[in-house]
C-alpha cells in the first residue's frame, strides 16, 4: 500500500507500523520504549507523529500503516510535543549525567540534546525509591526509570521468566519483583542490556569506565557450546563489561548469567595459564609439550598394566560439539573404552 | 404487571433496598417493619426493590393496598414507620404527614384523594423512563417479576423471528449511541464485530463505572439486572458471540450479588446456556470482578484485566471489534446501552428514535448530585436543557445560594456555566461547549464552589488513577495537579495559566488512552469559563468562593466583638490574643500564627469573625455581615 511520510511516497507492507515503514525509507523517528524484538508498547510517546485528518498525535510504533495516509514526523508541533514529553520525563529524573555510568550510551540523554531540553519547567515531586543493589549483579536505580517497560517485556516475552512487572499506579508506578522483593531471578541481565537509561546497570562495571573510553571487541562466548555472540567492552586492556553483540548471532541478543556477568576470571590472579605437573607433592609449571608427553606416557602405562576399562574420561559442556565428539572418539578408539561421560551426559 | 400491582390481594410494603437506600438506613427500617407486622399479626408482604431515583427522599417506603394505588413515603425513619403502617395498612388511610405521592391509577386502581401523583411531581414530570422502567418497581431478584413486565419478550422475538442483520438494522435505525460516554453508534459497533473475521467472538458488558459521583449503572444492575442480561443475549446473537462477560467492579457488592443470582435464574429458565429457547443459539455469561482501577473502564485495559494481565490500555488500532479479548473480535458496550436494547426491539426503532434529537436519540440516565435540592437518579429525553434538569427536576440550588456551573462527564468532562445553561443535552452540543455527555455524572455547583478547587479535585482523581503506562498522563497529570495545588496554596508565580493550557493540550494530544486524553478537560474548561477566578487566585491570591483556606484570612470585627473569649479558647494554636472581658480589648487574630482551621469562625456566637481575601465573598456568614468590614 502507498503511504506518504514527510512528503516521501513509500510502498508499505500490510501490517507494518508507521515507524517500520519510515525506518525502511530512511526517516528516523526517535523512540524510547520501542525495541524491534519486543511487542509494541506505545508508552513513551516520543515517537508520536501526525496523521493528516486526525486531531490527535499517534504513536508511530504501534499504529499500523493504512492506505494513502499522509504522515508528518517532524513538524514544529510534533517537535514541541516531543520536547514537552522529554521535559516531563526529565522533571522526574535525577540530573546527574556527570556521574551516571550510562552517560554517552543513554537514549534519554541523546534526545534531550537533540531537542534542546535544558531547564525543567515542571518542578514538582520526584519518586524517592531507594536504589536496590542487594542482588549480586544488577544495580536498580528506580529514580532513573522511565517506565518504558523494555525490561519487563524482555523478561516476559523473550526470556519467558516473568520475574518482574510493573506495580503501583500512575506517577508512582515501579518495576518490581512480586511483593517488591530484592531481585532474585536468573540474572540473565537482558533487562540491563535493553534499558535505555541508567536505571539498570551492571554492578561489576560500576565506575570502571565510560562508553567512549572503551574499545568494543566482538567475540564468541567461551562458556559453552552454544557460541553466543558477545561484545567485550575493553578499557586499558581489561574487560569492564560484556553485552550481547548487536550483529546477527545465534543468541539473537540474549545472554545468560555466565556470559553476561562471569568474566572476572579473565584478569584473575588465580587463573591457570600454563599446565602444572605435580612433582614431589607440589604443582610445578610445565610447557604444553611436557604436559602432553607426561599424559600420554601415564595413560599408556595404566592401560598396559590395568587394561583400557580402568580409564575413564569426563568432558565438559563448555567445549564445543566438535571438541566433545573428538574426545569420545579418542576415548573409544584411542584408549579403547566406553567409559566416557560429560557434565551434561553424552 | 403494572406500577400499582392491583393484582395483589394482600397489602404490600415495598422498601427501596438499593445501595442508596441501605446507606440511608433502609436495613434498620426493614427490621422495624418486620418486627411490627409480626407483633401486630398483620398479613402483609414485604418486597425489596432497587432504587427508584429519589435519593433526596431516602429511605423510601411504598405501600400498596389491594385495589388501591401505590403510595410512596419519603425519609421514613424507624420511629415513624409503625405510625405509617398502622394508619395505612391497618386502616387504609395514608399517613398524610410523611406521604410523598401516589402512582397514577393506570390500571383501575382506586386513588386516594388529596395525594399528588408521582408522575406529576416536579422531579418526575420531565423524566422519561426507558432504562429505569423497572428500577424501584420490581423485585430485582425475581425473574418472574421481570418477565411479568414484558421481560425477555425481546430476546424471544429476536431469537425466534429475526436474523442477526435485522437486529443490527433495528438498533442502527433507533439511533442508539454508546452510553458509556463517547457516544459511538451502537448498531455500527455491532456491525463491525459481526463482519470481523474470526471463529470465536466475545461480548463484554462494561460495568466498571468509576466517575466520582456517578451511580447510573450500579442502580440498573441492582434494580433491574435482567434488562442487562437480555440486552446482552440480543447483542450476542447479533454479533455472533456465544460467550459474554460482565466486568463489574468489586466495590459494587450488591450489584455483584444480584448479578450472581440473576445469571443462574436466567439459565434455569432456558434464557442462557445451550440451545436458548430451543432455537439452537448458545450464549452464556460470566462475571469478572474488577479490582478497583478506574482505568479498567477503558475498553482495552478492561480486556487486559479479564485476560489476567495488569489493567493497562493497549494502543488502538487494532480495535476490539477486530482484535479484542484473547485476540478475538470483541464487542464492548456499557450497562445502560445494553439496558436500552430490549425496549428498542420490543417497541421498535421508530418509537425509540422519537425521543431525543436528530443526532442524539432516546434518553440518558444521569446521577444528579451536588448543591441541589433534589438529588437523585434521573432519566431524561436527550435534548432537554441543562436548565430544566437543574431547576425543574433538581429543584434549583440548595441553601438559597446561586447557581454557578454544572459539571458533566466527571473527571473526563467539563463544566457549563450559568450563561449557557440552556445548552441541550446532546453529544455534539455538550462537546462544543467544552464538556462531554460522559457516562452520566452531573455535579451541580453553587457560588461557594471554587473552580480552581474543583479542577484540582478532578485532576487529583485522574492522577491517582493513571495507570502509569504513558508519559503525558503519568507525569503530565501530576504536574498539572501540582500547578493547581500551588495556585490554591497561594504560591502561584504568574505564568501558571499559560503552562496549564500548554501542558494540558500536550497531555490531551499525546496520551495513549481516553483517560489521559480527557484528563485535562476539567481544568481547561473551567479556565475557559472562569478565567477571572483563576486570575484572582494567581495574581490577587484570593478565592472569591472562600473555599481555598490558604487564600483567606480570618479577621475579627473589632467594633462588634463582644469579648466573650470563646474564639480564644477554641483556637488550637493560640493565634488569638485579647478578646476576653479581662483584656477589655476585642479579639485579634495573628495571621502569621493562624492555620486557617476555621474553628474561631465556626464557634463565634455573634458572627463577628469573617474571612478576608474572598474579594467578592459569598460566604453565608460574611454576606450577613455585609460589605462593611471587607
Amino acid at each position: 500500500m502507498k503511504v506518504t511520510i514527510d512528503n516521501k511516497e513509500i510502498i508499505a507492507n500490510n501490517g507494518e507500523t508507521i515507524l517500520e515503514a519510515a525506518k525502511r525509507a530512511g526517516i528516523n523517528i526517535p523512540t524510547l520504549c520501542h525495541h524491534p524484538k519486543l511487542s509494541n508498547y506505545g508508552g513513551c510517546r516520543v515517537c508520536m507523529v501526525e496523521i493528516k485528518g486526525m486531531n490527535r498525535f499517534v504513536a508511530s510504533c504501534t499504529t499500523p500503516v493504512a492506505d494513502n495516509i499522509v504522515v508528518e514526523t517532524n513538524t514544529t508541533n510534533i517537535r514541541q510535543s516531543r520536547k514537552t514529553v522529554l521535559e516531563l520525563i526529565l522533571s522526574d529524573h535525577p540530573n546527574d549525567c556527570m556521574t551516571c555510568d550510562k552517560t554517552g550510551d543513554c537514549t534519554l540523554q541523546d534526545l534531550a540534546y537533540e531537542y534542546g531540553v535544558k531547564e525543567n519547567p515542571y518542578i514538582g515531586a520526584m519518586r524517592q525509591y531507594p536504589t536496590e543493589d542487594k542482588n549480586p549483579y544488577i544495580i536498580r536505580d528506580f529514580s532513573k526509570c522511565i517506565l518504558c517497560a523494555k525490561c519487563t517485556r524482555v523478561c516476559n516475552e523473550i526470556r519467558g521468566v516473568g520475574a518482574i512487572d510493573i506495580m503501583k499506579r500512575g506517577f508512582y508506578a515501579k518495576v518490581a519483583m512480586p511483593f517488591d522483593e530484592v531481585l532474585d531471578c536468573e540474572f540473565c541481565g537482558n533487562c540491563v542490556d535493553v534499558c535505555p537509561v541508567g536505571s539498570l546497570t551492571e554492578k561489576i562495571a560500576k565506575g570502571k569506565g565510560r562508553t567512549w573510553e572503551t574499545r568494543k571487541v566482538d567475540t564468541i562466548c567461551a562458556y559453552c557450546g552454544v557460541g553466543c555472540g558477545i561484545t567485550l567492552h575493553i578499557k586499558d586492556n581489561t574487560v569492564i563489561k560484556v553485552t550481547p553483540t548487536e550483529k546477527e548471532s545465534v543468541n539473537n541478543g540474549s545472554l545468560c548469567v555466565k556470559g553476561k556477568f562471569a568474566y572476572d576470571f579473565i584478569n584473575s590472579a588465580d587463573r591457570l595459564k600454563k599446565p602444572l605437573i605435580k612433582k614431589d607433592g607440589k604443582f610445578v609449571e610445565a610447557t604444553w609439550d611436557e604436559a602432553i608427553d607426561y599424559t600420554v606416557k601415564r595413560l599408556k602405562e595404566i592401560k598396559e598394566k590395568h587394561g583400557s576399562d580402568s580409564i575413564g574420561g569426563l568432558s565438559s559442556a563448555r567445549c564445543t560439539n566438535e571438541d566433545n565428539y573428538l574426545f569420545q572418539k579418542f576415548m573409544r578408539a584411542g584408549i579403547g573404552t566406553n567409559n566416557v561421560d560429560h557434565c551434561a551426559r553424552y | 404487571m403494572t406500577k400499582n400491582e392491583t393484582m395483589t390481594n394482600k397489602p404490600k410494603i415495598i422498601l427501596g433496598m438499593g445501595t442508596c437506600g441501605v446507606a440511608a438506613g433502609a436495613k434498620a427500617l426493614l427490621e422495624k417493619v418486620e418486627g411490627y407486622i409480626k407483633e401486630k399479626k398483620i398479613d402483609a408482604e414485604i418486597v425489596h426493590v432497587g432504587c427508584i431515583g429519589m435519593c433526596h427522599e431516602e429511605p423510601l417506603l411504598d405501600i400498596v393496598m389491594p385495589k388501591r394505588t401505590r403510595v410512596i413515603y419519603g425519609k421514613v425513619t424507624a420511629d415513624i414507620v409503625s405510625k405509617i403502617i398502622h394508619s395505612h395498612v391497618q386502616q387504609d388511610k395514608p399517613e398524610k404527614e410523611h406521604v410523598l405521592s401516589q402512582m397514577l391509577p393506570d390500571d383501575g386502581a382506586n386513588p386516594y384523594p388529596g395525594i399528588p401523583y408521582y408522575e406529576e411531581m416536579p422531579f418526575n414530570r420531565k423524566q422519561q423512563r426507558i432504562v429505569l422502567k423497572n428500577c424501584g418497581f420490581i423485585n430485582p431478584l425475581s425473574i418472574d417479576e421481570y418477565i411479568a413486565r414484558d421481560g425477555y419478550e425481546s430476546a424471544r422475538k429476536v431469537l425466534l423471528s429475526m436474523k442477526p442483520e435485522e437486529v443490527i438494522d433495528v438498533v442502527k435505525r433507533s439511533g442508539l449511541r454508546g452510553r458509556g460516554g463517547a457516544g459511538f453508534p451502537t448498531g455500527s459497533k455491532w456491525e463491525f464485530c459481526r463482519k470481523a473475521m474470526g471463529d470465536k467472538k466475545y461480548l463484554i458488558c462494561n460495568a466498571d463505572e468509576g466517575d466520582p459521583g456517578a451511580f447510573m449503572d450500579r442502580s440498573v444492575l441492582e434494580g433491574d439486572p435482567h434488562s442487562v442480561l437480555e440486552g446482552m443475549i440480543i447483542a450476542g446473537y447479533a454479533i455472533g458471540a456465544n460467550e459474554g462477560y460482565i466486568y463489574v467492579r468489586a466495590e459494587y457488592p450488591l450489584a455483584v450479588k444480584h448479578l450472581k443470582l440473576a445469571v443462574p435464574h436466567a439459565r434455569e429458565n432456558g434464557l442462557l446456556g445451550k440451545n436458548i429457547l430451543g432455537t439452537g443459539f448458545d450464549f452464556d455469561i460470566e462475571l469478572k470482578q474488577g479490582a478497583g482501577a478506574f482505568v479498567c473502564g477503558e475498553e482495552t485495559a478492561l480486556i487486559a484485566s479479564i485476560e489476567g494481565e495488569r489493567g493497562m490500555p493497549r494502543s488502538k488500532p487494532p480495535f476490539p471489534a477486530n482484535k479484542g479479548l484473547w485476540g478475538k473480535p470483541t464487542n464492548i458496550n456499557n450497562v445502560e446501552t445494553f439496558a436500552n436494547v430490549p425496549q428498542i426491539i420490543l417497541k421498535g426503532a421508530e418509537w425509540y428514535a422519537n425521543f431525543g434529537t436528530e443526532k442524539s436519540r432516546g434518553t440518558k440516565v444521569f446521577a444528579l448530585t451536588g448543591k441541589i435540592n433534589r438529588t437523585g437518579l434521573i432519566e431524561v429525553p436527550m435534548g432537554i436543557s441543562l436548565k430544566e434538569i437543574v431547576f425543574d427536576i433538581g429543584g434549583g440550588i440548595s441553601d438559597g445560594k446561586a447557581f454557578k456551573a454544572v459539571q458533566t462527564g466527571g473527571p473526563s468532562g467539563g463544566c457549563i456555566p450559568s450563561e449557557i445553561i440552556d445548552t441541550p443535552v446532546e453529544y455534539e452540543t455538550l462537546a462544543a461547549v467544552g464538556a462531554i455527555m460522559g457516562s452520566g455524572g452531573m455535579v451541580v455547583m453553587d457560588n461557594a464552589s471554587c473552580m480552581v478547587e474543583m479542577a484540582r479535585f478532578f485532576l487529583n482523581f485522574t492522577t491517582d488513577e493513571s495507570c502509569g503506562k504513558c508519559v503525558p498522563c503519568r507525569i503530565g497529570t501530576k504536574r498539572l495537579l501540582e500547578i493547581l495545588e500551588r495556585i490554591i496554596a497561594g504560591k502561584a508565580k504568574g505564568n501558571e495559566m499559560d503552562i496549564l493550557v500548554e501542558l494540558g493540550s500536550t497531555v490531551k494530544a499525546a496520551s495513549l488512552c481516553g483517560l489521559g486524553q480527557t484528563a485535562p478537560n476539567p481544568v481547561l474548561s473551567m479556565m475557559r469559563y472562569f478565567k477571572d477566578e483563576y486570575e484572582e487566585h494567581i495574581k490577587d491570591k484570593s478565592c472569591r468562593a472562600g473555599a481555598c483556606t490558604a487564600l483567606s484570612r480570618y479577621i475579627v470585627s473589632p467594633d462588634t466583638c463582644k469579648m466573650c473569649g470563646i474564639c480564644v479558647k477554641g483556637c488550637p494554636v493560640d493565634a488569638i490574643s485579647d478578646g476576653t472581658k479581662k483584656s477589655k480589648k476585642p479579639a485579634f487574630i495573628h495571621d502569621d500564627k493562624c492555620i486557617r482551621c476555621g474553628i474561631c469562625f465556626e464557634k463565634c456566637p455573634f458572627d463577628v469573625i469573617y474571612t478576608k481575601g474572598a474579594k467578592k465573598a459569598v460566604h453565608a456568614k460574611e454576606e450577613a455581615l455585609g460589605e462593611v468590614k471587607a
